[in-house]
């Protein structure tokens, strides 16, 4: 990736000639109007899966978590998968929004608003599964620090787990407070464009936004703030939840080389599913002009570029675990390839490390159905990913008579596809009645206003 | 905040490059600028408007510290002096196992600190009234708030001037 975002002789950011007014109306006639053909069909197929999860969700609460098919040995699966899954999916969210803010990407513009929102529907998703886990959600509360009547018997701040709590509660907080802050401006913009009671609900939503010069001085500079802040904070993240296995002595998990490997699968799956929404969008939403195949190209390159880093993650497992000279390490790794589960540990390769190598092919990365099913595959890798982690090193640990084998069951499996339909239901409510694209910020990038920034950045650089 | 009343001349620009045109010349002739009201955010207008540059840093560094500071105290108190526990045989101040919380605290507090602090410089809350000049300023105008003052220049001349840097329409009003 280069610093500048339009380099001469590559496809303008945003195509099709708009103006700013262009813009407003484009954006704001997608709120405005009746949903297109698609919405409905694709609303109604999010909300039944939304709905399967909710009936699973209420009945392994009333029953309890031996709905699940955990055993002794294997005490994770299934639900720890889904929230490490779904963590992960947020990232490319913040990185979109804050690392390529930083960096001065400019293609980030048409995709950032949707992306961080799809930040924040992942990790409501991966907030759902711990909390289930607890087997007594209604005491979830205990996990705070608060003078108690227990003692006070204070939370464990030794615990990676505890970890978890405050890095997922700071993580989903700044990244909705950014998405607001970037999200007023163009709140007010559909409030100037609207009447009657759609008005009143932006008048309140936009907080008395005009514009003002002075305010616009603070409020990029305000947004640098918050997006210095998320970039450590995104990497922090994954991270800690990574130290959730890397701290416990199971083969497999405890490994120095887990934060960034987990950060790096992170981004990469979290990026795959945004160009899994963002082809699906631009589709439902019609917005081929805004969401160019500049785009896509742009985070085709992400894909392959953090996917190879994947796989040497991978290959330095495997070497480590050699190198190591511990038995049970080079146990735990022979048996994640050729034991009971070796198809996930194929799966998890095949879509993770050798599918994305297609990208480098410039042609493949300009078919837009290809790239369509290329994410897929890598949601499918990244999922596997951490299935593998987690239920590979548990399921055969130290002691040969503790060997058991894992199975979900209906209960589980039901609630991973409701998590899919609570998220794509936020995301479709919010392609409905939020502007799915940051106008204020498109409208910087449109040719003519972006030209004479360059100039001007140039002439300060001079 | 001491508010004062103005009675200021605004005009609307069709692009980024009239409005700065205008704001200069304005400038030139003496016209105390007052504001501009733009659809996204013009770089090169904080200049000729005179806005210095803000001191949101400094209220971002005070917030982090703040977390900081709370957090390891909380940690340290809870785990250490209040109720000590031995978990594992680890010691009860067990710092490093202390840093990711107290990181997360950090960011927490400067960013919401941030976020709050702008808001209210800026006069920003949930259901306030806009103060909006045009509702296109939102879309794809650019208006330019001078001050009038009849004893630094004619008005006729004021709007003479706004008119021939490009101003669609003006018009007289009291603002802030």
């Amino acid at each position: 990736m280069t610093a500048s975002g339009s380099l001469a002789g590559e496809a303008p950011l945003i195509t099709g000639g708009k103006t700013a007014s262009r813009v407003t109306h484009d954006v704001c006639s997608l709120i405005e109007r009746r949903p297109g053909p698609l919405w409905w069909p694709t609303f109604l197929l999010a909300f039944s899966a939304l709905l399967l999860g909710v009936i699973a969700v209420a009945y392994q609460i009333k029953v309890g978590i031996g709905t699940w098919g955990l055993n002794r040995t294997v005490g994770w699966a299934f639900d720890i998968t889904n929230f490490v899954f779904w963590v992960g999916i947020g990232h490319a969210g913040t990185l979109i929004s804050a690392v390529l803010l930083l960096l001065r990407q400019k293609w980030r513009t048409s995709i950032n608003r949707s992306a961080e929102a799809m930040t924040i529907f992942a990790v409501i998703c991966a907030g759902i599964f711990p909390l289930i886990h607890m087997g007594r959600p209604w005491l979830a509360y205990w996990v705070f620090p608060y003078p108690n009547s227990r003692g006070p018997l204070w939370v464990n701040f030794r615990s990676p787990l505890l970890w978890d709590v405050f890095a997922i509660g700071t993580y989903f907080t700044i990244s909705l407070v950014f998405w607001y802050l970037g999200m007023i401006p163009d709140l007010g913009t559909l409030r100037d464009r609207a009447s009657g009671l759609r008005r009143r609900v932006f008048s309140f939503l936009s907080m008395g936004w005009n514009g003002s010069a002075r305010t616009w001085s603070r409020y990029e500079v305000a947004c640098l703030l918050l997006a210095a802040l998320a970039t450590p904070l995104v990497v922090s993240v994954h991270s800690v939840v990574s130290t959730d296995f890397a701290t416990a002595m199971v083969p497999g998990w405890h490994a120095t080389l887990f934060p960034p490997y987990f950060v790096v699968g992170a981004v990469f799956s979290g990026f795959a599913m945004v160009l899994t929404l963002m082809i699906i969008a631009r589709k439902v939403m019609n917005l081929q002009d805004y969401i160019t195949r500049r785009h896509i190209g742009a985070m085709c390159k992400v894909l392959v570029f953090t996917g190879s880093i994947v796989g040497a993650a991978y290959a330095t497992e495997l070497f480590v675990a050699w190198y190591s000279g511990s038995s049970y390490e080079q146990f735990a790794f022979n048996n994640r390839m050729r034991g009971p589960f070796g198809w996930a540990y194929g799966i998890m390769v095949g879509c993770n490390v050798i599918a994305p190598q297609l990208l480098w092919i410039r042609k493949i990365r300009h078919s837009v159905g290809a790239v369509f099913v290329l994410s897929l595959l890598v949601n499918l890798g990244m999922w596997f990913e951490r299935f593998v982690i987690i239920v590979t090193s548990l399921h055969r640990d130290f002691l040969p008579s503790s060997w058991t084998s894992y199975v979900p069951t209906l209960v589980e499996i039901a609630t991973l596809i409701g998590s899919f339909g609570l998220f794509f239901t936020l995301f479709l409510l919010f392609c409905r009645f939020l502007p799915m694209i940051a106008m204020s910020e498109v409208k910087t990038v449109l040719t003519r206003a972006s030209e004479k920034r360059d100039t001007l950045e140039k002439e300060r650089v001079a | 905040m001491k508010r004062r009343s103005f009675r200021a001349e605004v005009g609307v620009f069709p692009t980024e490059d009239a409005l700065l045109a205008a704001a200069a010349a304005c400038r030139q002739r003496g016209v105390e600028l007052l504001d501009a009201h733009t659809p996204y955010p013009v770089h090169g207008i904080d200049d000729v408007l005179g806005i210095r540059r803000t001191r949101l840093p400094y209220v971002t560094f005070a917030g982090g510290v703040l977390g900081l500071v709370l957090a390891l105290w909380l940690q340290y108190w809870s785990s250490a002096v209040d109720y000590p526990l031995n978990v594992g045989g680890k010691p009860f101040d067990s710092l490093p196992a202390f840093i990711p919380v107290a990181f997360e605290m950090l960011v927490l507090c400067a960013g919401l600190l941030t976020v709050a602090v702008f808001l209210l410089r800026s006069r920003l809350a949930p259901g306030r009234r806009a103060r909006a000049m045009d509702p296109r300023i939102t879309d794809d105008r650019f208006a330019l708030v001078v001050r009038r003052r009849d004893a630094s220049i004619a008005l006729s001349d004021l709007q003479q001037m706004l008119r021939t840097h490009g101003a669609l329409e003006h018009w007289s009003e009291v603002t802030e």
